[in-house]
This record gives structure tokens, C-alpha cells and sequence, in this order.
């Protein structure tokens, strides 16, 4: 795959292709399978992002601890907001859905991560639903963002054990933000830009889980990581560039991610985990996974 | 080389892909050097995995990865209880190893009736991992391919023989590694190849005189 995001939009510019078709076909040489077999197994993966998504709907599903679930639910049936009806909150009730199922140790596509797995699905299917866009198409939007990841996988980290939570559900929110930008009928370059915007609103990002559970914040990130794809996405198809390359914007991810201080790399030693209230939580509820 | 299968999956069991789903792989790659599903396991957890291993439920992954459990079996939910219903006699102990050794990283201890093994390995994220030596050599294996590896004496034509063996089973080398500690001493070869050997492929290498020991570890990774 790809080392370069800009190598990847200029050839895909210079043969006239998709960056979905230059991913495939990249993957296709590389692993020396068929682009069918590529897409038949992602078309697999979109089967069981939905079905995380509707899993997760159901409002009735908790983690071990108890910390989080029952939240996606509530963006269906909860009063109004601002967005009520369009499908910003739509797609941050995907997000948190996903996670939820994640927390509660169900089946779900780490895409790029688990701990960033609602991201992806939220932005896909919750736009793929909104315009009518076929299956096939979000499936070539999935390509994009295996292209996008591998990229950030290459150049800086997509753990949050080495580079904070900007490597997970920042790096997701950037594949989320070109994956969609092409989907939507975004250019390459367009795709550069709407990766550069949703990652550099998520520069910095630790990772902070209360005791080390995959839990909180994390389904929360996704949505917030979600917001920032969405926000990507608008401003990339507006015609609104990023001056930083992408993937300078990318490389810097992976600089502060290995500069950051061990308390933010999901060790559970500082931010929201670190908070009086924070620490005690994860007190009160280990002890109660350790009874179960 | 980074696969777009490996950033769009793996389908797995949450909650994490480094905690969970890394560290089931390493409990399967491990399982192989045994051949099986081991009688005793010695499990240490270096860094995050020993800081946050629990709430991530790492001890259930290799718990379930040792068994045979793929990191998308809803089994590994209660691989703890499983483990010790089929006998599977283990213990999880935090450790700090090396300053270089990633974050993630665990050493594997395991007995399976005359057969021991060790293992170190770490889960890099997104579910990818990298075994990083094996009963005292350093390797890397990463689970993408099958892999073969085996000590063997410092002969020459050693790489020709098992090339020859593998051609003749129709099975495509796609990368091979060889290292030893000294002119003369034990040589350590790692094989990755695109096509599963089967046991056969196995025990003709271990038929050569000169080889030590020789262990096939199945893919685990997409």
C-alpha cells in the first residue's frame, strides 16, 4: 500500500481513477488476490458495522462495568437538539452505538482500531443512508479509508498505547472524513484536504480511558471524532484547502504521539482517568468486573 | 507491508484491537509451538498490557487465543472460565522487561506434554503484531503469513535443502530470514510462505540431520 498520501492522489490524478480503484487495485498487487475477493471482504465488514449499528440502537446493551451504553438510544428517542432531523445527529447516534457494542465485548469491525470503530460506520452509513447511496459505493468509500490508514499507520501510529487517542479516533475521523468526501464525489485532492482538516482538529488528542477500560471516554470520542469528520468533509467539498500537506499534518500526528508524556497513552495515569471522580469510578467498577 | 484488509478489520470481539485482538493472535501464534492447546501457561504482561491488560480483558484474549479461540469468537468473553473447565493450568504475572520492548508486549511461557516453549511478541495496534523471539532467538514473525521456523546446525547448503523442499510441495517462499549467533553455531531461520505447509512439509524438515527443531505457525492475521 501506499507510504504517501500525496503519491496516492497524484497517480490516481494522472491515470484519471478514484483513489477507491487505486486502493483496490494497490491491495490487489500487494497481496496478489483478486479486487473482487478485496471488495468481497469488505463488503463482509459494512455487514457487521451494521450490524453494530443496529445492535447498539436497542438502547439495552451495558458494559461489564456499567460505565457506559444506553446513550445511542437517547439521540432517537430524546428530545431535540440543534440538529434534530439531519444527519449530523444521525450520525453521532451510529457512532455512539457502535461503541457501546464495542464496550460490551461484541462483535465489531476495528477500522482502524477498536477503540475508534464507531467512527467509520457512523460517517459511512449514516451519510450512505442519508443520499441513497448504494452499498458498492460505501464500499469503495472503505477502500479510501484502508488507503488513509494505512498511510497514518506507516508514517506515525495508530495505536493509543504509542500516540494518544489523536492515533485512534483521530486517525479514524481522518479516514472517515476522505473515505466520505469521495463517496460524496469529492476529488482526490479534495480527499488530501478533508483528511488534513478532520486530523488536524484532533492534534494533540490523549488517550485517557477511566481504569484502562475501553469505555469512557472512548464512546464519547467517537462521537466527537465523528462531528470532526463531518465538519472535514463540509469544508473539503466547499472547496476549502488545507495549506499543511496531509501527510506533514499526519507525521506531525505521529511526532507529538511519541512525545507525549506515558500518562496519555492509555495507561489509565492522567486526563479524564486522573480526575478525582475519574479514579474513583474506575475504583468502584473494577471491583465490580472482578466479581463477576 | 500494511494491508487495507488489516486497517478495515480485523471483525473482533471488543474492546480493544491492541488488547484484544493483538493479544488473541499472539495466544494462537503461540499455541502452534506446543501443537496444541497447552497444559500449563506462564503469561507475563509488560507495560500498558500489565497496566491496563484487565479492563481491556488481555488475560481472556491469550486465554482464548492459547485455546485456539480467533479474535472474532464470542467465547472469549468468558475464556477465563473456559480455560479452567479444559484444563488449561495458567497464570498472568506483570512484568517489566526491557526499556526498548513495546508497550504492549507479553512473554509466553508454555508446557504441552514433553513440548516447551517461549515467546515474546507485541500487539503494534489495529490488531497487527510482531513476534519478537522465540526460546531465546530473535525473530520476527508477524502472523501475516504462514510461517516456518527452525534452529538449525551451521551446514552449508542448509537454505537450498529447505528451499527444495518447500518447491517440491508447490509452496512459494515470500520471505526468508536466516540469523545465527555465531560463525559455526545454531542458525536461525524464519520462512514465511503464501501457501499453508501442511504437517508433512513439517516433518521432512525435521528429518534433515542437521535441523533442531522445526515449528509451523498458521496465519492469524487477514
Amino acid at each position: 500500500m501506499y507510504r504517501s498520501l500525496a503519491d496516492a492522489i497524484r497517480d490516481a490524478e494522472q491515470q484519471g481513477i478514484t483513489l477507491a480503484r487505486l486502493a483496490l487495485e494497490t491491495e490487489a498487487k500487494d497481496q496478489g488476490r483478486p479486487v473482487e475477493e478485496i471488495r468481497a471482504a469488505l463488503h463482509r465488514a459494512l455487514g457487521v458495522m451494521r450490524g453494530a449499528v443496529d445492535r447498539g440502537m436497542t438502547g439495552d446493551l451495558f458494559s461489564a462495568s456499567g460505565l457506559v451504553g444506553g446513550d445511542a438510544a437517547k439521540l432517537r428517542t430524546g428530545p431535540p437538539g440543534p440538529l434534530a432531523g439531519t444527519p449530523f445527529r444521525d450520525v453521532l447516534a451510529r457512532a455512539l452505538a457502535v461503541q457501546e457494542v464495542n464496550a460490551a465485548m461484541g462483535v465489531i469491525v476495528a477500522a482502524p482500531t477498536a477503540g475508534g470503530a464507531g467512527v467509520l460506520p457512523a460517517v459511512l452509513t449514516g451519510l450512505a443512508q442519508a443520499r441513497g447511496i448504494p452499498d458498492d459505493a460505501v464500499v469503495d468509500a472503505l477502500a479510501v479509508a484502508g488507503l488513509i490508514g494505512a498511510v497514518v499507520a506507516e508514517r506515525a501510529s495508530l495505536s493509543g498505547a504509542e500516540g494518544g487517542c489523536q492515533a485512534e479516533t483521530g486517525a479514524a475521523a481522518a479516514m472517515a472524513a476522505g473515505a466520505a468526501t469521495e463517496m460524496l464525489g469529492g476529488a482526490p485532492a479534495q480527499v488530501g484536504h478533508a483528511t488534513a482538516l478532520a486530523l488536524q482538529g484532533t492534534l494533540g488528542l490523549v488517550c485517557d480511558p477511566l481504569g484502562g477500560l475501553v469505555e469512557l471516554p472512548c464512546v464519547f470520542r467517537n462521537a466527537t471524532g465523528s462531528a470532526i469528520a463531518l465538519t472535514g468533509i463540509e469544508l473539503a467539498l466547499a472547496g476549502v484547502e488545507f495549506k499543511i500537506p496531509v501527510d506533514e499534518v499526519i507525521d506531525v500526528m505521529g511526532e507529538i504521539g511519541a512525545s507525549m508524556d506515558v500518562r496519555y497513552r492509555e495507561t489509565a495515569g492522567g486526563g479524564l482517568a486522573a480526575t478525582p471522580t475519574g479514579r474513583r469510578l474506575a475504583r468502584e467498577r473494577l471491583v465490580q468486573i472482578k466479581k463477576r | 507491508m500494511v494491508s487495507l484488509l488489516d486497517i478495515i478489520g480485523p471483525v473482533m470481539v471488543g474492546p480493544s484491537s491492541s488488547h484484544t485482538a493483538g493479544a488473541c493472535r499472539l495466544g494462537l501464534l503461540a499455541r502452534n509451538l506446543v501443537g496444541g492447546t497447552p497444559e500449563r501457561a506462564r503469561i507475563e504482561l509488560h507495560g500498558s498490557f500489565a497496566r491496563t491488560g484487565e479492563g481491556h480483558g488481555t488475560d481472556k484474549a491469550i486465554a482464548g487465543g492459547l485455546m485456539g479461540f480467533r479474535p472474532d469468537d464470542e467465547r472469549l468473553r468468558d475464556a477465563l472460565e473456559i480455560a479452567e473447565r479444559e484444563g488449561l493450568d495458567y497464570v498472568f504475572e506483570k512484568t517489566t522487561l526491557d526499556d526498548d520492548a513495546h508497550p504492549n508486549t507479553t512473554r509466553i511461557t508454555l508446557e504441552r506434554g514433553e513440548r516447551k516453549a517461549v515467546m515474546t511478541g507485541a500487539s503494534l495496534g489495529a490488531g497487527r503484531i510482531l513476534v519478537t523471539e522465540i526460546n531465546g532467538y530473535k525473530v520476527e514473525v508477524t502472523g501475516s503469513y504462514h510461517t516456518i521456523v527452525l534452529i538449525a546446525e551451521d551446514v552449508k547448503g542448509s537454505v537450498a535443502a529447505i528451499a527444495t523442499i518447500l518447491a517440491e510441495h508447490e509452496i512459494n517462499i515470500a520471505n526468508l530470514r536466516l540469523t545465527r549467533k555465531q560463525r559455526g553455531g545454531d542458525a536461525f531461520m524464519v520462512i514465511e510462505v503464501d501457501d499453508a505447509p501442511g504437517e508433512g512439509v513439517r516433518d521432512e524438515i525435521r528429518a534433515l540431520p542437521w535441523v533442531r527443531w522445526a515449528f509451523r505457525l498458521d496465519k492469524v492475521s487477514a
